[in-house]
Parts: C-alpha cells; sequence; structure tokens
C-alpha cells in the first residue's frame, strides 16, 4: 500500500476502490490517523466520529464485495457542524448548540450516506456560519494549513482547512455570502456553491433562507461533480429547493473550453484587490484564453452595493431563524432562571457570541416598524437590481470570471476588531448570493506563499459551465494539487 | 328617541381549518391527544426544519372566499410575524400579511332593524396556530403543549359595520354556519376551534371618525361576545360621559365575572418586525384551480333558506334556522321528503319537540335519537289522522327513548309500519274516531255531571274545557278533539 494515499482525490480514491488497490476501512483508517495527528493544531474538526466511520466503511467494503456499491461507497468525507446528523454532536460552532445531538440527519447528510460516503466528522466553523476568518466559533478560531498564523477563511474554515491538509479528500460547506469560496480561495482547494434551490437546506441550520447553499470544498473541480451530482435535487422537504434536472457533471467535464465566453467584470480589478492577487488573476484569464474561451469585459454596476445590501437581508434574516434559540426546548438554558424573561436573556446572551449578537441587532433594527422600508426593503429592491445586472450581462458571456478574494490569508486577529474590514473579504463572492447564482473558486496561484483562487459565477443552473471551465483548467496548471508541506 | 352613542364594531374570527395534518407539517391535528405526541421536528421548530404549505389548506381558504363572494388572490405571500413566547417554538408565526389568500368578501345578516344587511369582509387569511402554556399541576413551572403549533387557521376579518352585540352575534353565526357548510371547520368552540376578537368602539352618532377602540381578545363563545360587547360598549360609554378618554388597548374578557380588563396598551404592543418568510414561496393560484373549487362548493345558507320558501313554503324565520347549519337543513329534507305531511308541520316538529329534545339531551343533529324517516312517519299519523297531535307528543318521546331505526333517512316500504306506526299500534293509541263510540262516552259525561251541565247551559261557557277534559280521561286521551268538541257543542245545546 502506498504512502500517500491522503494526497489522492476523491476520484483517484473512488477508482481505486474499485480496482481493489485498498479498502474504505484502509483509507478511512489512515485518514482517522492523521486528523489525531495534525487536528490539534489546526482546530479543523469539532467532532470527530472514529468509532462511526470505521462501521461505515467496514459496511462499504462488505457492501462493495457484494457488488451493490453506490455512487460514493467508501468515500470519506467530512461535514460542516452546521448540517444536522443524527445522534452526533451538530453544534453550529456555538455555545447556544454544544450539547445539541440532532435527532435526524440533514438532505445533504443522508444523501451521502445513502451513495455509500464515509462520514469522518463534523467541522470546526464560524458561529452559526457568521463569520468570513473562522474565528467566531465557540470552538475556537481554525490554522491555515498553509500558515498556521492565518485564517483558513471562513465560515466553512475547518471544512477548508481539513482538505487542504489532506485530513479529508471533500468537506460539505454553506455558502450564504461566500463562505465556500473565500475558504477555498485561502486554503488552494476547491469551492463550489451551487444555484440556489439546487440543493436541499433542509437539516442545514439556517442561517440567512433566501441566501444560503449547500456546496462543497474538494481538492478538484472533477470531486466537486462527482459530489455535486449526489447531493443536488429536489426535496420535497424544502419549499425553495426545485425540481430541475440533475445533469451528469462528471460527464460534462471533458468539453474543451473552445468558444466559452468569459465576461471579465470591469468593477473587479479595482482599489481594493491587492496587486499580486490581480496579477494571478490576470495569468489564470490568460490561460482559459489560451484554451480557446473568448474574454470579454462585463459591467455589473451595482456590486459596490452588494455588501451593504448583504448585510441588511443576511441579519434580517438571521435575526429571525435565530429566535428558536430561546433556552426552552433544546440547546443552551441558563441555570435558575428567576422568570421567562429571565430565562430568554441568560440563555441567548450566554450562548450566542459577540458577532452572532450583533448580527441579531442590525437584523432587528432594520425589521422594525419605521426602519423596514428604509433599509429592509429597500435592500430588497438593491439586491433585485444586482440580480438584475447579472442577469443583463449573462445575455453576452457564459461565465464571469475574477477573483474570490481580495486578499491572501490574512492574520488571525487581524480584522476581528473591524467587522467592516472583515466583512469586505466578502466583496466578491457575495454578488452570487444575492442572485442566487452558481460560482466556483479554484486555486490559481501563490501570492507570498500565500494561495488565492479564481472565482467563476454563473447563470441559474450553470453549474457544468463552471465545473467544466474549473477542469480544463486544472488539466493546464498544478495550482491545485500543492500542498502545503508539513501535511505531505 | 335615538341613543346619543352609536356602536361600532369589527370582527376578527379565527378558525381552524378540518385538515387532516398540519399547514407546514405532516403532523396529525386530532384533538385531545397526550401533550406533545402530535408534534414533529416542524412544529417543534427544531434546527434545520423547514416548512411545506399543506395544499389542503389552500383549497379550503379558496372555498371560503368564493362563499362570500370575495376575491381569491392570484399571488399570495407568507410572512413571519416575530415574538417570543414559549409556546411558539420559532420565535415567529408564519401568517400571511401585506398579500393575504382572501380580499374583499361580504355576507349578509339580519340588521337590527330586521333589514338585510351587507356586512364587509376586508380579508381572510392562513396562519398557524401557536402551541398551549399549561400553568396548573406543575409547583412553580409551566408546561409546554405543542399539540396545536402548526395547526392551520383562518382568519377572517370584518370591516367595522357591526353596529350592536347582537348584530355582531348575527354575523360571526353566518361565518360560523358557512364554515361548516363548506366543511372547512368543525366549528367547534368548546374545542377552540372557531373563536374570535372583537374591536369595539363607540362615537357620538352623526360623528364620522371612528373613535378609540378596543380589542377583545379569544371570545370562544356566541353568548361571550353578546356580552363582552355590551360590557365594553358600557364601560367606554361611561368612561367618555365621566370625562375620560378610551386608550386604544387590548382588552380580555372575564365570564366569571362578566368584565373586560385591560390585557396590554398600544405602547406595550409588541413590534411584530413581519417580513416575507423565505422558507416559503409566494402561493400563486391558477384560474384552473379555482374554477375547480367553485365547481365543488355545496348550496350555502342563503341560496337554501330561498329555497325552502320557494320550494315548501315555509315561513322564512323557519327557513332561516333550518338552513344556519347544513345537517339541520339535510334532516329536515330528508324528514320533508319521506312523508307525505305538509313541510310546514315537518319544519313545525323539527324546531318544536325535536329541537327541544336535542338540546335537553345536548345532542347535535346528527346524533338525533329520532331519525328523519321516523320523525316522517310520525308526522303523517298525525296527517292522516291515527293519533291526535297531543298523542303523538307521547308517541315521539317513545320514539326518543328506543332510538332511532337503522336507515335514518330511508321511508319505510309500502306495507310496513313506521316506528310510530309500531308504537301506536303496540300501546293501543289509535285515535277513536268512531263517532257513536264518542257520542256514547259524552252522554256519560253529561248524565254523570248534572249541575255543571245546568251552568253552564245557564251561560257559563268557560265549563266547556271541562267537559272535553272529562271525555278525553275517559278515553285514554284518544278521542278525536274535533269530533269531542262537534258532538259536546251538540249535546249540550239541546
Amino acid at each position: 500500500m502506498a504512502q500517500d494515499l491522503h494526497l489522492l482525490t476523491l476520484t483517484q480514491i473512488a477508482a481505486s476502490l474499485r480496482n481493489g488497490d485498498f479498502s474504505a476501512c484502509e483509507i478511512t483508517d489512515l485518514l482517522l490517523r492523521r486528523i489525531e495527528a495534525s487536528d490539534a493544531s489546526l482546530n479543523a474538526f469539532i467532532t470527530v466520529t472514529a468509532d462511526q466511520a470505521l462501521a461505515t466503511a467496514k459496511r462499504a467494503d462488505e457492501t462493495r464485495a457484494a457488488g451493490k456499491a453506490g455512487a460514493l461507497n467508501g468515500l470519506p468525507l467530512a461535514h460542516k457542524d452546521i448540517f444536522c446528523t443524527r445522534d452526533v454532536l451538530t453544534s453550529c460552532g456555538s455555545h447556544m448548540l454544544d450539547n445539541f445531538v440532532a435527532p435526524y440527519d440533514a438532505t445533504v447528510v443522508e444523501r451521502f450516506a445513502n451513495a455509500g460516503a464515509v462520514m469522518l466528522g463534523k467541522t470546526n466553523m464560524d458561529e452559526f456560519a457568521m463569520g468570513s476568518s473562522n474565528e467566531t466559533s465557540f470552538f475556537g478560531p481554525v490554522h491555515n494549513p498553509w500558515d498556521l498564523e492565518r485564517t483558513p477563511g471562513g465560515s466553512s474554515g475547518g471544512s477548508s482547512a481539513a482538505v487542504a491538509a489532506r485530513l479529508a479528500p471533500a468537506a460539505t460547506g454553506t455558502d450564504t455570502g461566500g463562505s465556500i469560496r473565500q475558504p477555498a480561495a485561502l486554503t488552494g482547494t476547491v469551492g463550489l456553491k451551487p444555484t440556489y434551490g439546487r440543493v436541499s437546506r433542509y437539516g442545514m441550520i439556517a442561517f440567512a433562507s433566501s441566501l444560503d447553499q449547500a456546496g462543497v470544498i474538494t481538492r478538484s473541480a472533477e470531486d466537486a461533480a462527482l459530489l455535486l451530482g449526489v447531493m443536488a435535487g429536489f426535496d420535497a422537504r424544502d419549499s425553495t429547493c426545485i425540481d430541475h434536472p440533475v445533469p451528469d457533471y462528471v460527464a460534462g467535464l471533458s468539453t474543451s473550453l473552445n468558444g466559452l465566453r468569459v465576461g471579465i467584470v470591469r468593477q473587479h480589478f479595482d482599489a481594493g484587490l491587492d496587486g499580486q492577487t490581480a496579477l494571478a488573476v490576470k495569468a489564470a484569464l490568460a490561460v482559459l484564453e489560451e484554451q480557446g474561451a473568448i474574454l470579454s469585459e462585463v459591467d455589473l454596476p451595482n456590486l459596490d452595493l452588494s455588501v451593504p445590501t448583504y448585510y441588511v437581508v443576511a441579519p434580517a434574516e438571521c435575526s429571525s431563524n435565530l429566535s428558536r434559540f430561546d433556552g426552552v426546548r433544546f440547546g443552551h438554558r441558563a441555570s435558575d432562571p428567576k422568570d421567562l424573561f429571565d430565562l430568554y436573556c441568560r440563555s441567548r446572551g450566554e450562548g450566542f457570541g459577540a458577532e452572532v449578537k450583533r448580527r441579531i441587532m442590525t437584523g432587528t433594527y432594520v425589521l422594525s416598524a419605521g426602519y423596514y422600508d428604509a433599509y429592509y426593503l429597500k435592500a430588497q429592491q438593491v439586491r433585485q437590481l444586482i440580480a438584475d445586472d447579472f442577469r443583463k450581462a449573462f445575455a453576452d458571456v457564459d461565465v464571469i470570471a475574477g477573483p474570490t478574494a481580495p486578499t491572501p490569508a490574512f492574520k488571525l486577529g487581524d480584522k476581528t476588531d473591524d467587522p467592516i474590514t472583515m466583512y469586505l473579504n466578502d466583496i466578491y463572492t457575495i454578488g452570487a448570493n444575492l442572485a442566487g447564482l452558481p460560482a466556483i473558486s479554484t486555486p490559481c496561484g501563490f501570492v507570498a506563499g500565500l494561495p488565492v483562487g479564481l472565482h467563476l459565477v454563473g447563470p441559474p443552473w450553470g453549474e457544468e459551465a463552471l465545473l467544466r471551465c474549473a477542469h480544463q483548467y486544472q488539466l493546464q496548471t498544478d495550482w491545485h494539487l500543492a500542498c502545503p508541506e508539513a501535511y505531505r | 328617541m335615538k341613543p346619543a352613542w352609536e356602536v361600532v364594531i369589527g370582527l376578527e374570527v379565527h378558525t381552524q381549518l378540518a385538515t387532516r395534518s398540519k399547514i407546514f407539517s405532516g403532523a396529525a391535528t386530532e384533538y385531545g391527544a397526550a401533550p406533545n405526541t402530535q408534534a414533529c421536528l416542524v412544529d417543534l421548530g427544531y434546527p434545520g426544519v423547514l416548512p411545506v404549505l399543506n395544499e389542503e389548506v389552500v383549497r379550503m381558504a379558496c372555498k371560503f372566499g368564493l362563499a362570500v363572494n370575495a376575491t381569491v388572490a392570484e399571488r399570495s405571500v407568507f410572512a413571519r410575524k416575530n415574538y417570543f413566547y414559549p409556546d411558539l417554538p420559532k420565535g415567529y408565526q408564519i401568517s400571511q400579511y401585506e398579500l393575504p389568500i382572501v380580499k374583499h368578501g361580504e355576507l349578509f345578516i339580519q340588521g337590527d332593524d330586521g333589514s338585510d344587511k351587507r356586512i364587509g369582509i376586508t380579508r381572510a387569511h392562513l396562519e398557524e396556530d401557536a402551541g398551549k402554556s399549561i400553568h396548573e399541576g406543575l409547583q412553580q413551572f409551566s408546561g409546554i403543549d405543542l399539540n396545536r403549533a402548526g395547526t392551520p387557521l383562518l382568519e377572517i376579518v370584518s370591516e367595522p359595520d357591526l353596529r350592536s352585540a347582537k348584530e355582531a352575534v348575527a354575523y360571526m353565526r353566518k361565518i360560523h354556519s358557512i364554515v361548516r357548510y363548506l366543511g372547512i371547520s368543525d366549528g367547534n368552540m368548546q374545542e377552540g376551534s372557531f373563536r374570535c376578537d372583537a374591536n369595539v368602539s363607540v362615537r357620538p352618532r352623526g360623528q364620522d371618525t371612528l373613535g378609540t377602540r378596543a380589542e377583545l381578545k379569544n371570545l370562544n363563545s356566541f353568548r361571550f361576545v353578546e356580552k363582552a360587547i355590551n360590557f365594553e360598549v358600557q364601560r367606554q360609554i361611561e368612561l367618555i360621559e365621566d370625562g375620560g378618554t378610551v386608550v386604544q388597548e387590548t382588552r380580555l374578557y372575564d365570564s366569571d365575572k362578566d368584565e373586560t380588563r385591560s390585557m396590554r396598551s398600544k405602547e406595550e404592543a409588541n413590534d411584530y418586525r413581519y417580513f416575507p418568510d423565505p422558507d416559503l414561496l409566494p402561493v400563486e393560484i391558477e384560474k384552473s384551480f379555482i374554477d375547480s373549487v367553485r365547481a365543488s362548493l355545496p348550496e350555502l345558507p342563503d341560496a337554501k333558506q330561498q329555497r325552502f320558501v320557494n320550494e315548501y313554503a315555509l315561513k322564512p324565520d323557519d327557513a332561516d334556522i333550518l338552513t344556519l347549519s347544513r345537517a339541520l337543513a339535510d334532516y329536515f329534507e330528508a324528514a320533508a321528503a319521506a312523508g307525505s305531511a305538509s313541510a310546514q308541520v315537518v319544519a313545525n316538529w323539527v324546531l318544536g319537540d325535536l329541537a327541544a329534545a336535542l338540546n335537553r339531551d345536548g345532542l347535535e343533529i346528527e346524533n338525533s335519537r329520532v331519525t328523519a324517516a321516523d320523525l316522517a312517519g310520525l308526522v303523517d299519523r298525525i296527517a292522516d289522522d291515527t293519533i291526535s297531535g297531543k298523542i303523538a307528543k307521547e308517541v315521539f318521546e317513545i320514539m326518543w327513548k328506543r332510538g332511532g331505526s337503522e336507515s335514518p333517512t330511508i321511508p319505510v316500504p309500502a306495507g310496513q309500519l313506521s316506528l310510530a306506526g309500531q308504537i301506536i299500534k303496540e300501546l293501543d293509541l289509535e285515535q277513536i274516531s268512531d263517532t257513536s263510540a264518542i257520542e256514547a262516552v259524552v252522554d256519560e259525561v253529561i248524565a254523570a255531571n248534572p249541575s255543571q251541565v245546568a251552568d253552564y247551559q245557564s251561560g257559563k261557557e268557560k265549563l266547556f274545557g271541562f267537559f272535553v277534559g272529562k271525555v278525553m280521561q275517559q278515553t285514554g286521551g284518544k278521542a278525536n278533539p274535533g269530533q269531542v268538541n262537534a258532538i259536546l257543542k251538540a249535546r249540550l245545546s239541546k
């Protein structure tokens, strides 16, 4: 057995398992040992489900022996701790839920399990997915495998760090304003956020319902295609999940980029973007052009409004979504409450961290009588303008390309005192959430030894083009294969 | 002189829709289950769960909208009403706010002046019910039962068109009758399936602007609606006449003390921070759906009342009462069809002895111990002079005690005795219509009471009843009353 199984992608592991090169138990065991060895310094996992993983792997090997292997049979992966997993702690990165053992599986978890995947554990995240650096987690920040003093991005920072450090070949994530793509960019991994409604939100603890979408962090576009094919599709338990056919995403990867119209957003290359990152992204665009893609400029005139719009809509929804955490039925409950009011105030006061409270208060304010029209309603109108901008742009191009994040990974603690600067980290990613569009980040270079990402956005249901574009780019480049030295 | 004050009332009627499962989950809605046994993860507001709209609820709201001549909205939107309460699991109630499913309806009641009065229905919207807090028997704690959480409600809001407690009750009864006709609610007020809030204000007669209103909460019987409004009207008038002002507030009616008292003022009212629920898509209703619902509508109370007057020549007031409930109307029609007596006589029996017996035993018409066919059989025996009305009352009581036939609405086949017929035969209750037999008894009575005969013949005509009584006594009440009267008159005048 080779010593570097952990370097294999999901697709490669699947082929090896089919060939009988090694068993699901062997790869699972190896990854669990890697997690045990490395996670003390990374803090990527909140829960490691070792016994359950080994039992599932054993069943997967038996199923394979019986000739009944599912699409993901024996493939190890991790779930962001925002997805409910039956009988396993589902904390959402919060003290509020640090005692919450979910009584059911999220649809995403269920579909992966039914396809035979092996869950290694639950990954760390910003509290209730609110953050861009993984520093708001009750379980402490996650460290970037490329530089332990730096952030792996957020909110799916545990997932991105685990995949970058080769502790798991893939992990689920959720993306409300860039929470899959920004961490992927900052850790040199691939992050896919599907079209809103492509993947069921059932069992995914809600942050901002109209923006949240489940996706994956992987090491190749091919792996993302494999996983999307399993997690996508209609679910009657989510009214916003759309009954739209699920194509064979893997089969669609091999078509060349010849003639693909790639739009470059004029506004993306302005003052806010780090110069070195801009160069890396421009080099990546040149690679696409060499492969036959036709580059042109597109205009998204309202893009500068996306961050303020997002920070009205998302907190508004979160203020309501998080009302259920009241200490009455589940989660943290203050001890010895004097009365109902005291129970509410202290349970929530103790259970939620500062960033969550800031957003609940912002959201409560923008929905209040007298402010609703000026903030919430206005933000919804601007959101429509932003969506219209994208729609117009997609009349002329198939994919919009640009940087995923304005800078490479910043140091932990650098932006925690300045929420606005932190919020601006999502400036390139938020538009896709506001407009409900699919988007992917793929590694496209390094700046001072830190990975940066190329961001591709597609029209609704445009995942195939995004995955193909990223895959064809990865055939020409090896940025996505780079592994931080300590984890080789 | 007209009173100086005009009363203005608008009602918000909350009616529980009779679906099998909840409005946004698959949990059952049955009443009376053990606490928290009919609440699934969605009803409990667990992290990660999502609501999915029950289509039947939309159909029922549509039915109501069409029945009150309203507009069924092509597009309606569920919103979140945010507030904290232990029996509100999500911290918000899913309701409809700016875009309700039904708007601009109307119905007609009998106004205080006796004429038909139009009452506008502003809107009717769908929402989920909350759970129930239990404060008794748990020492210093309160319990939460979430069985009711997520039960579908239709909230029907009237225009402030009602001018008295009596009109308010008439309106509420009409809504009650309509929802039961439509089969969209059981209308059970004891179980809380049908309750209302009343917005009450007063103003000097002739003034256009409305007075400040108080909202009376959770009135769960017709009687309480009337009493609560009357109390509140009196309170407001006295307050103003004493130089005070009415404050806008929510008040609770205490039926034990028959008074309303303040729950919270406008200043203490919640800011509900309504916004469209991002977990649910707007409800879009196609015309074909509305057409299919329209085709399924039953005959409604007003139309049925009109038909009863035209088809059965009933007194309008009787037709009104008979059509208040679909079951009662059906009973009447079955009885009228099963017999050959006049429909008005059947109506008299239904509204008289039958209603009294139901009331006495606390039964609904559906559980009547005398079936429509059996009642028809009885009324027919009066019509064909087999028994008198008085004996019929006895037969009815016996029928009531014995309970009904197996096929409640099918007339007794020709040649067979109806239940009434059997009882009459068994107990030998058939009327004596044989003239010579009655003459013989009359003669006996006259012979036995010479002094009364003398008094009668000297002008004390009131004694006639005495003779009738004696004859009836001797015949066990079975003598044909008409014949008894005629024969006595003839004999006494000799």
